[in-house]
């Protein structure tokens, strides 16, 4: 076998390390455990900050419960954060942890079958009383009954630690061991040789207003920091330096996807010289969008919170219909809500993104977990014959872009753009080089501010050459006209439910939206090559898994290529014949075979399914496994 | 771009506001006459065809922007309050009118009326009241009385019916009054809607002369109207019928129950008889007068509250362009704001 040394192989010799130093790993994944009042997502995302620092590519796969504050010391409220980083390429958050960091048996019990063999286990002995104990379904004290042993564990009393380091501040009971998170964040520090500064900067930032919890956070802090110095001499812990990866260079930030799509849709309207408007709902997890546009109104924004998921879009379609770019956004069960509102935009052809951060359904389903469930919703999910042009994003920084080009079909060619990106997406973090905004074409819109027909006539349903009529504002002088839900005059848009209006306006609207792939790149391969025994296809938030799986194939020798596909409908119209080129073709989704309907509908072509619907991401093991069987 | 600015008015007659569409209401509809006193109302108050839209739901009333010529947008049942909201936020210059009926705007619109009126849009909201579903074939609506026969409701409704103006009242509507369609009175009702800045909210009974013929009879016929119609002038005592029906009438306060009463009124006496003075501002005055019910009292209707407070685009987009003051929107800026790194060419 050859030596791999891509993805989360890390420091205590997983099987692709091969014979690389495992003091020098080039990928590690630590995932931090605890009770979801523990900090674990601050934990992680400091962790993540300091990471991207220290110029290591990373993905983060954050993992929390639905219910705000679960109770205490339970299996369903454990949260955790996954991060993968390392000195080269990271696409996915890390198939199986190399350190899992448990605040609790419950974060234990939930946590620890992912870990890798010999992996290390951080634990708070503290924490591991008998009323803990119970919660966690846990008969015996796991950390003394040899239970572990398959991996290296480490248990010290982390919350004794944390209360002897706080100590001098006098704190109450509680507050000094809500410090604890800080502690161990200390301690990962040490581990992986980072700089503290950024950290206490941040701190002293946040706290201050109360200069005490800031000094006592980082007291912890460097607490557990020193503890690492001081426990390297005698135990299994060891320090690790991950080498940054080389980048282009450039301005980098980290970015999560809901930030992305927030700064690519303020891009995008500025791209198409518009004021934009946003109306949304709160919805898991798509609420972040809104949160974010919130407080960016010098951007030229509006953002309207609505009573509900109809009003939300409804008012953003009233909004393009007065001349401004409308946007709403939601997840899963608010978009079913907005399908009719939706058919409206298409029936009177007004511009408007809809953004759909997916989620595990059908109905309530998993909020805060993620799938690509979705698709036919967003293809076909209307009543009539309703053409929507839909595209996904791949991840967090992919986002930015998608939203830019989501904005640019939807005003091109006066219809509602479908954008999917999901809950993984939107929480995770990865580094992002900073665009230059002035590299993207703009894309200015054009009101019709005179009557257009042949004979002085207003024709609100005429059509230009991409099959886009034009868009016309309320306020514009002698330009009056109604328009509506119903079928209408191919030309004048006056109500005419005659069967030849229906025909055409039918054919037509459809005819638009096909359209759309002649102004779209064609499709490309992502990896390998444009024929060959297997190809791979993916959408949407697989990209990072299948990449990293078709690249260790492709490294033991396999014929296996990835395609990714960006424009889901309509789609790239070189790709049939491109994926006509393989012999197989294998579609790994988080749902049960949408896309690879999608594609034997489109196609004729046998595209065979990789399922997986448990509210997790897939891991580069699982498609690497399905890769080798399709090939055997 | 804010309300604020006057918009200018303009002249034109009643023929500039017809459109070359065929109506297609049933004949004898009391849609007509509602299209005709807008119409005659439009060219009163300078109104723009330009800057004039018209927006509404599904429903018979809902075909109402097709016969306007102005800006119009049909839409979806029940959400032409969502529509109007998004349209006053993008541009609050235009001068929107929403019209709705009692199934659109009172049953799957409910919702969205509550909250164009909370929020206080300025916005003209039509409701058209004819107390069945006529698009539809004859259901009953929100509004229809116990006991009415339908296809739905074959044995007598049950539902107990909702009363808009109360509904709109205990929303928060700051402008709340009720007409109905052949009255000479309603283009004056819509004028003072249409003066009011924020929502004003007008309900009108309408005939429906297939599904709920002459349904209003009991205060709208000729030979009842005087003694069943209170319309209320702000200032004016609270007076109906005449010599003539059976003597003159006033709204009074019980002082023991704190509920409206119907005196007699001799030689004009008002004041005598206590009868109450009509105030538009007088909230508590307006619930009393939306809740009273049509039997032992007459139909309140004309203008029952107008108290105008800001309206939801001028406080919120003045909001937006407060916190817009002094920032940069430097798009550059903002995708390198945060903890950012460098990576220099090797």
């Amino acid at each position: 076998m050859a030596t791999l040394v891509d993805g989360p192989d890390a420091l205590t010799g997983g099987k692709d390390t091969g014979g690389t130093d495992a003091k020098a790993p080039e990928a590690v994944v630590v995932r931090f455990a605890g009770d979801s009042g523990d900090g674990m997502q601050l934990t992680g995302g400091q962790f993540t900050l300091s990471t991207a620092l220290a110029g290591n590519d990373l993905a983060t796969f954050p993992d929390f419960p639905a219910e705000i504050r679960a109770p205490q010391g339970t299996l369903f409220g454990v949260s955790a954060f996954q991060i993968n980083f390392g000195s080269t390429e990271i696409d996915t958050a890390g198939d199986q942890p190399d350190v899992l960091v448990a605040m609790n048996p419950a974060a234990l019990k939930t946590n620890v079958g992912a870990l890798k063999p010999g992996g290390l286990i951080i634990a708070d002995s503290g924490e591991f009383t008998k009323r803990n104990l119970e919660k966690a379904k846990y008969e015996v004290n796991p950390l003394e009954d040899g239970s572990l042993e398959k991996w290296q564990l480490l248990a010290f009393d982390i919350s004794a630690l944390t209360l002897e380091a706080v100590k001098p501040f006098g704190l109450g009971n509680k507050e000094a061991l809500r410090c604890k998170n800080m502690w161990t964040l200390g301690l990962a520090l040490w581990m992986f040789d980072r700089d503290r500064q950024p950290l206490i900067d941040w701190l002293n930032a946040k706290f201050a207003k109360n200069p005490v919890l800031a000094e006592a956070n980082i007291a912890a802090l460097n607490a557990g920091h020193a503890y690492g110095e001081t426990a390297e001499l005698s135990g299994p812990l060891k320090q690790y330096h991950i080498a940054p990866v080389e980048s282009e260079p450039g301005l980098y930030r980290t970015v999560t996807g809901a930030e992305a799509i927030s700064l690519g849709l303020v891009a995008g309207a500025q791209l198409a010289d518009l004021h934009m408007f946003f109306g949304g709902y709160p919805i898991t997890p798509a609420s972040a969008i809104l949160h974010n546009l919130a407080r960016l109104k010098e951007f030229g924004v509006t953002t309207f919170q609505a009573e509900d998921e109809i009003a939300a879009i409804a008012s953003a379609i009233g909004a393009s219909y007065a001349g401004q770019l409308g946007v709403t956004s939601s997840s899963g069960p608010g978009i079913a809500l907005k399908g009719e509102a939706m058919g409206l935009a298409i029936m009177t052809e007004l511009p408007l993104v809809i953004v759909n951060s997916q989620r595990g359904g059908p109905s309530t389903g998993l909020p805060t977990k993620t799938e690509q469930s979705d698709l036919y919703q967003a293809v076909y999910g209307r009543n009539g014959d309703a053409p929507m042009p839909v595209i996904a994003a791949r991840s967090a920084s992919d986002c930015f872009e998608v939203a830019i080009e989501a904005c640019r079909i939807a005003v091109e060619y006066m219809t509602p753009v479908m954008l999917l990106t999901d809950g993984y997406i939107a929480n995770a973090a990865e580094p992002w080089k900073v665009p230059d905004p002035a590299s993207f074409r703009p894309f200015p819109v054009k009101f019709l501010e005179a009557k257009n027909g042949p004979n002085g006539e207003l024709l609100p349903f005429a059509r230009d050459e991409k099959g886009a009529r034009p868009w016309i504002r309320p306020g514009t002088p002698g330009l009056m006209h109604r328009i509506g839900g119903i079928e209408k005059n191919p030309g004048t848009g006056n109500i005419d439910y005659s069967p030849a209006s229906h025909q055409i306006m039918t054919d037509a609207r459809k005819a638009k939206v096909d359209g759309v792939a002649k102004s779209i790149p064609p499709q490309e391969v992502s990896h390998g090559e444009t024929s060959g025994r297997l190809v791979v296809v993916g959408w949407g938030s697989t990209y990072g898994p299948i990449h990293q799986a078709v690249r260790r194939a492709r490294r033991k020798g396999l014929d296996v290529s990835h395609v990714h596909v960006r424009h889901i409908w309509p789609m790239p119209s070189n790709l049939g014949d491109l994926l006509r080129g393989y012999d197989k073709v294998l579609v790994p989704e988080m749902n049960t075979g949408q896309f690879k309907t999608v594609l034997r509908d489109q196609f004729l072509i046998d595209a065979q399914p990789l399922n997986k619907t448990s509210g997790q991401p897939f891991t580069i093991a699982e498609i690497e496994a399905a890769i080798e069987e399709a090939l055997k | 771009m804010n309300d604020m600015t006057p918009i200018a008015k303009v002249q034109t007659t009643l023929k500039d506001w017809e459109t070359d569409q065929e109506v297609r209401w049933c004949p004898g509809c009391g849609d007509y006459a509602i299209l005709k006193a807008v119409q005659r109302t439009l060219p009163e108050i300078g109104a723009d065809p330009s800057n004039t839209v018209f927006v509404s739901g599904i429903g018979c009333s809902s075909r109402f922007p097709y016969y306007v010529e102005s800006y119009g947008f049909h839409t979806i049942h029940g959400r032409a309050p969502a529509f109007a909201t998004g349209i006053k936020l993008a541009n609050p210059d235009l001068d929107v009118w929403l019209v709705t009926g009692d199934g659109d705007g009172m049953s799957i619109g409910g919702n969205h009326t509550m909250h164009i009126l909370r929020r206080n849009v300025n916005v003209q909201i039509l409701l058209f009241n004819n107390e069945i579903y006529g698009l539809t074939k004859g259901q009953y609506s929100p509004t229809s009385r116990e006991g009415t026969n339908s296809p739905t409701s074959p044995l007598g409704s049950v539902d107990r019916p909702a009363l808009p103006c109360a509904f709109a009242l205990g929303s928060g509507a700051r402008f709340i009054a009720r007409a109905y369609d052949v009255s000479k009175n309603l283009p004056g009702v819509l004028k003072a809607a249409h003066a009011h800045k924020g929502a004003a909210f007008v309900e009108i009974f309408q005939n429906c002369i297939v599904y709920n013929k002459d349904r209003f009879d009991d205060f709208v016929a000729k030979g009842v109207a005087d003694q069943n119609q209170l319309w209320l002038t702000d200032g004016e005592p609270m007076l109906f019928g005449s010599e003539k029906s059976g003597g003159v009438k006033g709204i009074a306060l019980d002082m023991e129950t704190l509920t409206l009463k119907v005196v007699d009124v001799i030689d004009g006496d008002w004041q005598a008889a206590g009868v109450l003075v009509h105030n538009v501002r007088n909230r508590a005055l307006a619930h009393m007068l939306v809740e009273m019910p049509f039997g032992p009292f007459p139909m309140a209707l004309g203008v029952i509250y107008d108290d105008p407070r800001p309206t939801y685009e001028e406080t919120l987009l003045g909001q937006d362009e407060q916190a817009r003051k002094g920032k940069d929107a430097n798009l550059a800026k903002l995708l390198g704001k945060g903890q950012t790194w460098t990576v220099q060419a090797a």
